[in-house]
């Protein structure tokens, strides 16, 4: 049978990603995309430890780790350089954790974004500081327990709208995506490459122990975040939003909730609570 | 990985030239999918959604390459058909 996504490998079998971790299957996706002239930059992430210990690499790409707070930079810097030799055709891609996206190297992409560097940044989002064991990040969910936000009722502050944030600097491509729906993206790996400018795509990465499931249920939390709607997919180019995906009904909130042992300790009101938000914000969306 | 030569204009140290394909993550697995091939339909969903790309793609059935396979079950909870079997790794 044909593949419905392509099938050149660039992600290598032997990494130390923990097992059924989603940022490996975005990882696959995000090369599938973009194939092998691309260069990748790396800040302090889960994905610092799963490229490999030099002198190997799990990646079959050229990959630059950079200090956390200056991913968007040192990416810009390594495109300057490929443009100096005259290398139009090799994509840069940043390809960072929330913790660097959200807080620490927030001011470096904003300024990159607002340069209009003709890079692609991507950050996949698994809501918390996971490689130092699970702290509280802005990216955390409102009511989620991680090791900074132990008791009930878990985080307390809602996490920041990356979205909005991103779309402010009017980029030249936004998209989200999440691996459960694999072809719509690779499809948007796809895209942003052909597209010149800054370019971002924000990726929902279920995370087995920081969202504490079963490590077999990465793929169906990430179909279940869509499906409620928790996380939609979408694109934004020329500044006009298009949903990629608009299921007829909503499936409650509580079956995304249900399985993650990080949200055990919600209220029935903070689960209520959940659930009017998400409505709240679809019916906007819908309109 | 194709090896970057160092030019005068571009000083390069490589660092990371050699695949992880060395390190057997297979010996982290408790249990280990077994696919009942003959009701597989090749429909690569599984190969698909491997978080170590350690499933290969055949004329039909696909091969799981137990050296890597962390045996997180992904394959057998996505597959349609329902015919990966997680079974207990045995005992050393
Ligand atoms: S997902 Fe199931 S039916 Fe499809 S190729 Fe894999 S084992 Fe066979
Ligand atoms: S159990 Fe996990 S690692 Fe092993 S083949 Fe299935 S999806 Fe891949």
């Amino acid at each position: 049978m044909k593949p419905s996504i392509p099938a050149e490998e660039l992600l290598r079998p032997g990494h130390q990603a923990c097992q059924g971790c989603g940022a490996t299957i975005a990882m696959r996706y995000a090369l599938k995309g973009l194939g092998p002239k691309t260069i990748l930059v790396v800040p302090a992430c889960c994905w610092t430890v799963i490229a490999g210990s030099a002198p190997r690499s799990s990646v079959g790409v050229p990959l630059l780790h950079s200090p956390f707070a200056a991913a968007a930079a040192t990416a810009t810097g390594v495109k300057q350089a490929l443009v100096q030799k005259g290398d139009l055709e090799t994509q840069v891609m940043v390809w960072a954790g929330d913790g660097s996206t959200y807080d620490i190297g927030l001011q470096a992409w904003s300024g990159a974004a607002d340069r209009g560097e003709d890079i692609l940044y991507a950050c996949y989002d698994n809501e918390a500081y996971m490689n130092t064991g699970i702290q509280r990040s802005g990216a955390t969910p409102r009511g989620a327990w991680t090791m900074t936000t132990p008791d009930a009722p878990g985080s307390q502050r809602p996490p920041k709208d990356i979205g909005a944030i991103v779309r402010a600097h009017r980029p030249a491509y936004f998209a989200t995506a999440t691996p459960a729906f694999s072809e719509d993206m690779v499809r948007k790996f796809q895209k942003a490459r052909a597209i010149k400018g800054f370019r971002f795509i924000h990726v929902l990465s279920p995370c087995p122990p920081g969202w504490k499931y079963d490590p077999g249920e990465t793929v169906s939390l990430s179909r279940l975040a869509v499906q409620t709607g928790i996380f939609p997919l979408y694109e934004v180019e020329d500044e006009r939003l298009r949903l990629n995906m608009r299921p007829a009904k909503l499936k409650p909130v509580e079956e995304f909730l249900a399985p993650q042992g990080r949200f055990k300790k919600l209220t029935p009101d903070q689960r209520r609570a959940i659930q009017q938000d998400v409505e709240r914000r679809w019916e906007a969306w819908a309109a | 990985m194709r090896r970057v030569e160092a030019t005068d204009a571009l000083p390069v140290q490589l660092v990371g030239d050699q695949p992880t394909s060395e390190n057997r993550t297979g010996d982290w697995r408790s249990q280990r999918p077994v696919i009942d091939a003959a009701r597989c339909t090749g429909c690569l969903i599984c190969w698909k959604y491997c978080p170590e790309a350690c499933v290969t793609r055949t004329d039909k059935v696909p091969v799981i390459l137990m050296d890597y396979c962390k045996g997180c079950a992904i394959c057998a909870a996505e597959c349609p058909r329902d015919c990966v079997a997680m079974q207990p790794e045995e005992a050393a």
